[in-house]
């Protein structure tokens, strides 16, 4: 699903972003994540998580794909792997032995283990997504939560292309009045 | 004229249903004791669920002419096959008993994360019978189900800080809560039940319910996942309706929100504005207070309901340097607008918001209470209640003492405690009782609901339509104002009587279909026509209806709560609208010097019982109706038992 690049030597690392001034806090996301994969509606098996503080924060959050990664690192069964090409975490079902180390290594919070299997959950870009359910006018996998968010809130970028939007955002802020001038 | 109903047993029924859980959980307070049943598949088919659910077991299992703050009287919750799949608008749940307020078939709908929630915990229907001997909240923890003694911890706190302190006792941020606050512990008649914060069970009195039995909140959660009959396919028609459900079918409800209606309302003089005295308003006309301004100045950020892809939920905030009521968060849309606004004769916002907050937070219906506050300031305006009754002045346009009106209002206390804390009929009463004549009249309720934000001057359809609204004054039963302000029929026209009683009766019926999958109504224009309706409970419940079927057991639901309503002692006066609008016109505006005319209103009710297959001069459906929608375990039962108000 990457494109094909020579930025880092073919390494991008593309991970699921949510803009919380869009999102509503509707856990579409979270169910969908579990539906694709699993077959049947769960949140509790997601693989995006959904955060509410009341009254007005709702963002969603996914897989950082950090460097080096911590629930690598601290997986006593060498379960987890990252793929050095997506950055993408990889749980090998047969070792994990759901001990949730890799929950208590994240900072982020994004790891969780399946209700059923007790296997570690993490998102892939929905690599391990039923192929009944691939979207169809794409013809390939492909991240379902960013298909389905209604408020288009969920979106994967690269650290690049993060870096690029928030450059924009804030020379706007600053220089704003020479946009201006060049607009009247 | 009766149609030939297709009779149920021609949808077959496979062996194994999805969507249901088909899980009937019955508690009984008074011993504390549970039980579980299994709904039949043949129960799931032919009343779907919230509202037909609560329908066939009211009937059945409430006692005609119970007291409805007894413990004799049953309260049910339920939802239908859709919470927790990706269906847009489909974590709702209803909760239904006999209604405090009117005496009648007492029914609210909500929606946030319960309906979610409750459905992971494997619940379908929760019956609720008896009185809990000490305050008490009930867990559904998945298959744990028990109740936790309160008194000391919850009871006599908020909505808010119940929600608060159940989420920190078991952990869990996303556990699903309904409480009511002190409104409903007192019973007040108004009484609501609040969830997710922002969401309730406002109509009704069904919170007052709760308190009667003791019963202080139910917490849900669980880890079950839910499948559906035919997955690809609803995957495919469920990503193909959150599309469409951000498209233009559901524009106004995300933008600016239903408030947007104030000023649309208000070009057709139906913007309820000084209590239901004029339909137009000098504030709405001159900016001050409409739907634009509300969300240019004070909404902060839009929320959504569990798997909602609209997200309706403006949230207000007033800033930190205001005077009385820094950094206080409400979630507005345009009934409130009205109750606390216009009908108050208040522009004033940060008013408005300390209002519905008070009432969502403290437990009564933010509807009848903003309607409650209105009828008391004409009074005050009539000299029917004065100043040294209240302890302050209360005219139209107030503020701060319409804040500490609500509040004692809410609470009980204070003049207008007791007289005012138990909607508008209560209030007609006491006051006339206290010798204060026609009080009665300025309270804005049918068979004891208070309107909502429609006024009813020149709106002849929804006269009708919203009078024999099942639950009392209600434009959610069928949302036949469309009727008028769409120019359907003439609005100020006594013609076409059965025209318009068809017309109210087939929205009517699918409304009832509606609030039984339960969806929010707000996506009622996301699907291409019934058909896809019916084909949507298809695909996750695989029972194989079809839109003819979901409109007749629509009208079988519709049917059946009628005759609860006939049980508990309705009569054709019942469904008329309050006198106001027979004798006071509006000074300006469309409908200006326009009142309903008696024997044209009753031309037109009578248009509807005819359409509907009911007597006509009674309004009682006749038992070939009742044999036709297979309601025949009615018939000979419709004898009045009492117990209306």
């Amino acid at each position: 699903m990457s494109q094909t690049t020579k930025k880092r030597g073919g390494v991008v690392h593309q991970f699921i972003i949510v803009d919380p001034n869009l999102c509503t806090g509707c856990e579409t996301c979270e169910s969908v994540c579990s539906f694709v994969h699993d077959g049947e509606f769960n949140p509790i098996n997601t693989r995006i998580h959904r955060v509410r503080i009341e009254p007005i924060l709702n963002v969603a959050l996914a897989c950082q794909k950090c460097d080096d990664a911590p629930c690598v690192r601290s997986c006593p069964e060498k379960a987890l792997e990252q793929d050095k090409l997506t950055g993408s975490i990889i749980v090998d079902d047969d070792k994990c032995n759901g001990c949730a180390f890799c929950i208590r290594a994240c900072d982020f919070g994004v790891l969780n283990l399946h209700i059923q299997t007790q296997k570690a959950l993490i998102c892939d870009l929905c690599e391990t997504m039923k192929d009944d359910y691939i979207n169809e006018e794409r013809g390939e996998k492909y991240p379902a939560c960013i298909d389905v968010c209604p408020k288009e809130a969920i979106s994967l970028k690269d650290v690049e292309q993060i870096g690029e939007e928030k450059r924009i955002d804030a020379v706007k802020r600053l220089f704003g009045d020479i946009l201006k001038e060049t607009e009247a | 004229m009766v149609k030939n109903m297709s009779k149920t047993k021609e949808i077959p029924v496979p062996d194994q249903i999805k969507g249901f859980t088909q899980v009937r959980l019955d508690v009984n307070l008074t011993d504390g004791k549970f039980s579980k049943s299994k709904l039949s598949n043949e129960f799931c088919r032919d009343w779907i669920g919230g509202y037909g659910f609560g329908a066939k077991v009211l009937w059945d299992e409430c006692p005609a002419g119970v007291d409805p703050l007894s413990p004799e009287n049953i309260f049910v919750y339920a939802h239908g096959p859709f919470p927790g799949t990706i269906l847009p608008t489909s974590s709702k749940y209803g909760v239904f008993a006999k209604s405090p307020l009117t005496g009648q078939f007492g029914m609210a709908i909500s929606s946030g994360s319960v309906g979610a929630q409750a459905r992971r915990a494997g619940i379908n229907m929760i019956v609720i019978k008896g009185k809990a001997p000490e305050p008490v909240y009930m867990v559904i923890d998945d298959d744990d189900h028990y109740l936790v003694p309160c008194k000391d911890t919850l009871w006599g706190k908020g909505c808010w800080e119940t929600e608060e302190l159940l989420r920190e006792e078991f952990q869990d941020q996303r556990l699903g809560v309904l409480s009511i606050g002190p409104g409903g512990e007192r019973g007040s008649f108004m009484g609501c039940i609040t969830n997710d914060r922002n969401r309730q069970a406002g109509r009704t009195g069904m919170g007052a319910v709760m308190g009667s039995k003791n019963l202080k909140a139910i917490c849900f959660r669980g880890t079950k996942g839910i499948s559906v009959a035919h997955p690809v396919e609803f995957f495919k028609l469920a990503k193909k309706l959150i599309k469409v459900a951000n498209g233009p079918a559901t524009a106004k409800y995300r933008d600016l929100g239903t408030p947007a209606g104030i000023t649309s309302y208000n070009k057709l003089g139906m913007m309820p504005t000084f209590n239901h005295r004029e339909g137009t308003w000098d504030k709405v006309d001159d900016g001050t207070f409409t739907g634009d301004i509300l969300n240019q100045d004070w909404v902060v950020k839009k929320v959504a309901c569990s798997q909602c892809s609209i997200g309706c939920d403006h949230i207000t905030k007033i800033p930190k340097d205001h005077p009385n009521w820094p950094n206080l968060y409400s979630s507005i849309d345009q009934e409130l607008c009205y109750s606390f606004g216009s009908a108050c004769g208040n522009s004033d916002w940060p008013t408005v918001f300390k209002c519905v907050s008070l009432t969502d937070d403290l437990g009564i219906d933010a509807i009848s209470g903003g309607v409650t506050a209105a009828m008391a300031m004409e009074c005050f305006e009539e000299g029917i209640i004065t100043k040294e009754d209240l302890g302050y002045e209360l005219p139209f346009g107030s503020t701060v003492n319409l804040v500490r009106f609500t509040e004692e209002m809410i609470l009980g206390k204070g003049f207008a405690g007791k007289v005012f804390g138990d909607g508008t009929r209560e209030a007609g009463k006491r006051l006339e009782e206290m010798g204060r004549k026609s009080a009665s009249y300025y309270g804005m309720h049918i068979k004891g609901l208070e309107m909502p934000a429609f006024d009813l001057h020149g709106m002849n359809s929804f006269a009708v339509g919203m009078s024999v609204s099942i639950r009392g004054a209600c434009h959610l039963r069928n949302g036949s104002y469309g009727l008028d302000a769409k120019g359907n029929f003439d609005r100020f026209g006594y013609d076409k009587p059965f025209e318009r009683g068809e017309a109210i009766k087939k929205l009517e019926d699918i409304y009832a279909i509606i609030d039984s999958y339960i969806v929010c109504k707000f996506t009622r224009g996301i699907y291409e026509n019934d058909a896809e309706m019916a084909k949507v409970f298809e695909l996750v419940t695989g029972i194989p209806v079809t839109e003819t079927f979901i409109q007749d057991r629509g009208e079988a639901i519709v049917n059946l709560s009628k005759c609860f309503n006939i049980r508990e002692g309705w009569t054709r006066n019942d469904d008329k609208p309050p006198e106001r609008f027979f004798k006071q016109p509006h000074t300006k505006g469309p409908a200006k010097g326009v009142v309903l005319k008696e024997d044209g209103y009753q031309k037109l009710l009578s248009g509807y019982y005819e359409a509907r297959g009911w007597d006509t001069k009674t309004g009682i459906p006749t038992d070939e109706t009742l044999k036709n929608l297979g309601l025949d375990f009615t018939i000979g039962k419709l004898t009045t038992k009492g117990g209306k108000k």
